[in-house]
Formats: C-alpha cells, sequence, structure tokens
C-alpha cells in the first residue's frame, strides 16, 4: 500500500509538472505578441518593448519558466528592473487588467466555485446514483424504461439552455428564487444557510441535470452486470435478505466505476463550472477564467487553466486509492 | 457476444488493392466468424438500425437537420429573407414600453416572418437559425474528422508499434485527458484566432470557424486514441497481420492497410458520438463569447444574442428557437450514437 501511495504520488508530481510547463509554453508562445496584449488596445511600439522587458519577456524561454514556478514557492520581484514590485508568495504574475496578484483573483473566486460544485455534487449523485439503481432493480420494467429514457434526454440538454430557462421560469414568471447574488459565498455567513441554498439551488440543478443522466447511465449499466455475477447468486443462495444482498454485496462491488466518474467529476468543476457560473453570474473560477479570457488577460486564463489540471490530477490520484478502499477485489500493484 | 465477429465483417470490407495476396490469407478467418455474406461496415449498421425504431427515428431527424442547414440559402429565399438585414422600424419593433422588443405580429412565426424576428435587430430569425446551422454543424463535422484522423493514427501506431512509440503517445494521451477541456479551449481560441488574423484562415466570418475547428479538433483526439490503442494491441497478434508481414508488407502499410480497416466499426462509435459533443461545445463557446460572433449566426451565438441584454425575459421564445434546436439536434445525434454502438460495438453497450 505504502509503496503504491508513493509511487503514485511520484508520477503525480511528474504530471503536475508537465502539466505546468505545457500551459506555460502555450499561454506565452501561442499569442503572436503577449506583450502587446498586455499593453493593451492602443500602444505604441514604444510602450510595447517596455512592456516586454517588464514582463520579463525579453529572457529566455527557461528562465521565464524557472522564474514562474519560483513563485510558487516563494515571493518574487516582477517588472521592469528599477520599477520591480513584489509579487507575494505564492506568486502566479499579476493581472494585465488591474495589475492585482493573480493568486488573490483566485482565492477570491475559489469559495463561489467550492459553493457551485457541492451542493450540485450531492444533489446529481443523490440522483444519478439513486436513480439508476432502482432502474437496475426494476430492469425492463416501466420505471426502468421512463428512466433511461429521462437520462437519454438528460445528456442532451446543453447547460446554456437548461440554465437560462430555469431563471426565466422559476426566477422570473414564478418568483420563487432570487436571482444569485454575489454576496453569499458560503453556508456560514451573515445570511445563514437558507439563504446560500436559495441563492445556488439553480445553478445547482442546472448541473445536476447535465451530470445526473451519465450517472444514471452508469450505475444502471454496473449494477446490472454486478447483479448477474456468481458471488451475488451465492449471497442469495445462502439466504441473505435482499437488502442485505442488494447494498453490502451488489452496490459495493457495482458502484466503482462510479467513484472514478465522481472523482474526475469533482476534479473538473473545482476547476470552475465554466458555463454554468457565467449563466448565473457567479464570480467562481469559471467567470474569471471566460472574462480574463476575453479580454486577453493571460496570466489569469493560464492560472486557472493549470489550477484546474490540477484538480483533475489529484482527484485521479484520489480515485485511485478509494477504488482500494471500496472494492475489496482491487489489489494494489 | 463474440468480440471477434464485426471485426472480421469488417475485413473484406475495404478495397485491398495493392496487396493481392491478402484477400485470399484473410478468408478462413473470416469464414470462420462470420456465417452470413460479409457485409460492409454501413450495411451492417444500417441492417441493425433499421430494426430500432427509436434508432430510425433519429437518423430521420439527423437528416432532415442535415438538409435544413444544407438548404439554408434555398429555405431563406422561399421565405423572402436573408440572416443578416435588419429592420428596426416601429412597426416590427417595440418604441416605447421596452425598446427594441419585437410587436406582437412579430414576435412569433407568421407568413412574413416563419420564426418570428430577433429583438433587437428586427432580424429574421428562421434565416438566422438556418444560417446558424450550417456554421454550427460545419464546425461539429470538421472538428470530429480532425479529431478521428488525430485520434485513429496516433492511436492506432501507439498500440501497432509498442515500446518507445507507445510509451510517448501514450503520455501524451494522459496530458491532453488530463487538461480540464472547455477551460483550455476556451482561453486558448482568442489565443489562436489573434495568430490566425494574418493568414489566409483569418478572413471575416472564416476565422472563428477555422479557429473552433482546429481547437476542438485538436483537442477531441486523446479519447479515440485510447481505445484504438487498446484494440490494435489485440489486433496486432492476430494471423492476417503476421500473414501481411510475411508477405512483405512494410509497417506502414500493414497499418493503413490492416489495422485502421479493422477499426473502422470502433472509430465509427465514436465519431457518432463525437459529433453531438462538438455541436454542444461550439454552442458553448459561442455563447461564452469567443467563438462564432455576430453579426454571423451559430445556434450558440444565438443562444448568446438571447442572454445578452437579458432578452430572454422579455422574449423567451428568442430563447426556445435556438435551444428547442440544439436539443432536438444533440439528443438525435445522442440516439443515433447509441445505435450505431449498439449496432457496430456490441461488447461496448452491455444492455
Amino acid at each position: 500500500m505504502m509503496t503504491f501511495i508513493l509511487r503514485r504520488t511520484g508520477s503525480l508530481v511528474l504530471l503536475l509538472a508537465a502539466v505546468s510547463f505545457i500551459t506555460f509554453t502555450l499561454f506565452q508562445l501561442g499569442p503572436s505578441d503577449p506583450a502587446a496584449a498586455a499593453c493593451g488596445q492602443e500602444c505604441t511600439p514604444e510602450r510595447v518593448a517596455e512592456a516586454r522587458v517588464a514582463l520579463g519577456m525579453d529572457q529566455p524561454f527557461l528562465v521565464q519558466y524557472a522564474d514562474y514556478i519560483r513563485g510558487l514557492f516563494s515571493s518574487r520581484m516582477i517588472g521592469a528592473p528599477g520599477a520591480q514590485t513584489l509579487c507575494e508568495w505564492p506568486c502566479l504574475g499579476k493581472s494585465f487588467q488591474t495589475n492585482e496578484n493573480v493568486a488573490d483573483i483566485i482565492a477570491r473566486s475559489l469559495p463561489y466555485t467550492f459553493s457551485m460544485a457541492i451542493g450540485a455534487l450531492v444533489l446529481w449523485t443523490i440522483t444519478g446514483v439513486g436513480l439508476g439503481l432502482l432502474a437496475a432493480l426494476r430492469k425492463g420494467s416501466p420505471v426502468d424504461k421512463f428512466i433511461v429514457g429521462a437520462a437519454s434526454v438528460g445528456v442532451s440538454l446543453p447547460i446554456p439552455v437548461t440554465g437560462l430557462f430555469l431563471l426565466l421560469l422559476f426566477v422570473n414568471q414564478l418568483h420563487l428564487l432570487p436571482f444569485t447574488t454575489n454576496e453569499i459565498n458560503s453556508p456560514f455567513g451573515p445570511q445563514g444557510p437558507g439563504a446560500w441554498v436559495a441563492n445556488y439551488l439553480l445553478p445547482w440543478i442546472a448541473l445536476a441535470v447535465l451530470f445526473s443522466a451519465s450517472y444514471i447511465r452508469v450505475t444502471r449499466t454496473n449494477m446490472i452486470e454486478t447483479f448477474g455475477e456468481d458471488f451475488i447468486r451465492t449471497a442469495r443462495a445462502k439466504g441473505l435478505a435482499p437488502r442485505t444482498v442488494t447494498f453490502k454485496h451488489g452496490v459495493r462491488a457495482g458502484i466503482t466505476p462510479v467513484v472514478t466518474m465522481l472523482g474526475m467529476d469533482i476534479g473538473l468543476l473545482l476547476g470552475g463550472a465554466v458555463l454554468t457560473e457565467q449563466i448565473f453570474s457567479v464570480p467562481g473560477l469559471g467567470f474569471t477564467a471566460v472574462h480574463a479570457a476575453i479580454s486577453g488577460d493571460l496570466p489569469v486564463t493560464m492560472a486557472i487553466t493549470m489550477l484546474a489540471a490540477f484538480f483533475v490530477i489529484v482527484a485521479n490520484v484520489v480515485v485511485d486509492l478509494a477504488y482500494a478502499a471500496i472494492d475489496p477485489r482491487v489489489r494494489l500493484q | 457476444m463474440n468480440r471477434a465477429e464485426p471485426l472480421t465483417q469488417l475485413q473484406s470490407v475495404e478495397p485491398n488493392t495493392g496487396s493481392p495476396p491478402l484477400p485470399s490469407a484473410m478468408t478462413p478467418e473470416s469464414r470462420a466468424a462470420a456465417p452470413a455474406e460479409a457485409r460492409s461496415l454501413l450495411a451492417t449498421a444500417w441492417l441493425r438500425i433499421r430494426r430500432s425504431k427509436i434508432a430510425l427515428l433519429s437518423l430521420c431527424v439527423v437528416v432532415a437537420i442535415m438538409l435544413f442547414a444544407i438548404l439554408a440559402p434555398v429555405l431563406s429565399a422561399m421565405s423572402g429573407n436573408d440572416p443578416y438585414t435588419s429592420n428596426t422600424s416601429p412597426e416590427v419593433l417595440d418604441d416605447f414600453q421596452t425598446p427594441g422588443l419585437p410587436l406582437p405580429g412579430y414576435m412569433y412565426p407568421s407568413a412574413e416572418h416563419w420564426l418570428g424576428v430577433e429583438p433587437g435587430l428586427g432580424r429574421d430569425l428562421f434565416a438566422r437559425l438556418a444560417y446558424g446551422g450550417q456554421v454550427s454543424l460545419t464546425i461539429a463535422l470538421l472538428s470530429t474528422v480532425v479529431s478521428v484522423v488525430l485520434g485513429t493514427i496516433l492511436g492506432a501506431a501507439a498500440g501497432y508499434f509498442g515500446g518507445k512509440t507507445d510509451a510517448i503517445i501514450s503520455r501524451i494521451m494522459d496530458l491532453f485527458l488530463a487538461f480540464p477541456h472547455l477551460l483550455l479551449v476556451l482561453s486558448l481560441t482568442p489565443i489562436l484566432q489573434s495568430r490566425l488574423r494574418d493568414t489566409p484562415l483569418g478572413e471575416g466570418s472564416f476565422l472563428p470557424m477555422a479557429s473552433l475547428v482546429i481547437i476542438l479538433g485538436f483537442f477531441g483526439w486523446a479519447y479515440l486514441a485510447r481505445i484504438v490503442r487498446g484494440q490494435v494491441l489485440s489486433l496486432r497478434e492476430r494471423e492476417f497481420v503476421e500473414a501481411a508481414r510475411s508477405f512483405g508488407a512494410s509497417h506502414l502499410s500493414v497499418l493503413f492497410r490492416q489495422i485502421i480497416p479493422n477499426v473502422m466499426g470502433v472509430v465509427l462509435v465514436y465519431a457518432t458520438m463525437l459529433i453531438p459533443t462538438n455541436i454542444s461545445a461550439e454552442a458553448a463557446l459561442s455563447f461564452l463569447g469567443v467563438g462564432v460572433k455576430d453579426p454571423t449566426p451559430s445556434w450558440g451565438q444565438m443562444l448568446n444574442a438571447a442572454q445578452s441584454g437579458n432578452w430572454y425575459l422579455s422574449d423567451p421564445w428568442f430563447l426556445a428557437v435556438p435551444g428547442v434546436m440544439l436539443i432536438i439536434t444533440v439528443l438525435a445525434f445522442n440516439l443515433l450514437g447509441d445505435a450505431v454502438r449498439d449496432a457496430l460495438d456490441p461488447k461496448a453497450s452491455r444492455h
């Protein structure tokens, strides 16, 4: 077990390094002139040249990358010689738009993204796994057919359409819920957990519709397969209660692919639910990334992309470890 | 279900011109697994799709949507409108209560404007939906082609050559799969557009299309490559590959003439599933404002227009037109994809 964890951590570090290098390359060498982007619309060639020096782009590429990575471990000075400013740890550069520390922008966005992710996650896991299990237990019945049909439609609903429709119906027409506000980003705030739920309920539903549909499919397929296996028949033959067979034997063995999906999706969602945040104007990572991308604010988009990839990779490793804990048949090699 | 069946049926499909000894070398193999006469890949798929009502219906819907997009110029001409002419006269758009909102006679379908007009600019919605379909579907189909070509060749090469080639390609696949797709595509699209601006691809409405095709195509191949690689790993041990090699066929010729034709079934399945993903991706990116931009219409751009200025709150029809079109299209492609998968890759469907 210990060697497995160590080896996974080792490859994790390598993958993270590769991801950071590739992101950095794409964002630094990609644009025809990042300095011009930093400088803004109406910029004289002299000002662009100054900006190039200020951004360290007169340095060799690898030096720029090394400097960037150094900022992850300690504070560093950035800017043109003579006009340097301190970029405090963790330094991810400064926004072209506001000159704010990118790490601060990210720290400000994270609570919103967490709020979005956690509720949606709970909602879609309960509905997705619950309905998938129900369909598997009633395989072939009208209930099963209805759930499978609903899941097919669910995966085909684009988030912009569902999101705007939910806003139109529940906020604008029925007045059941308020428009989302930036003031609430945690259930422990002064407005209390009720206001937090009311604020995020629609984004949660918009995400959960799409996600639970694929969870229904995966849960159903895997549970049907598991229920057909020998060890389930053995458990039934031993005279165990159907409930025990279903949950203790069946679900435990059949749920592993769902755990994989869940881990990956958590990782993905922590990097920002780009569309949902944009539709509901929730200023999380995704929302921030969209606005940075449109305005050409490279340090911000680069840092968020890197962070999001980190979340996905870490989630991957956590999933591998969780596998072993849930499914007794999995052996760690 | 016997894994070998759909694969062997494919062998006789691909034209084997240029390597005459091979068909005879393969016959015992095909005879063993496919008792019926060997059918082409598409014929096999069609035979099974024909048996399912849902599959047939979704195929019809897909064909209808394609025709709708292809015939956009004809259909708009029939309705007497085009997607770009705006009409903001006070007979069409409200001037008092909600400036820009289409008046009741123009908001909803009529003989003059088959799907009503846009709020704000008063352009014809039917023409924009049809021309937008052209743009959306072109982007989705072309980017799928790019991903499929990359994924098939790289996946097959990794599986066939093994060793260092496999290690390198597999690591690249892992990296591509680790990146959060939408976020990366979102942030790289404006960068690519700034690069393409001075090239022949950068002209007018062509620029967003070209950049979306390149970006979506380039970031969509890894999953398919992984599947193809897995298939090829077992294929390369089969006798017909050995036979081809012993007849003196080069590695490249074996790869393109023997291996790749045999994975076309899986490739077709994943290609069908990639199309709706790319339709949604185009919609998402244009909705976010980094893809197709006004005045060029696309279904995502139309959603963007519905949200900007909160028009969808005062004119829900304006949201419904592209929204319903998008849902129907993605649903039809998804159901068709499921059917193609059930037909060609029985192991993956596991009902």
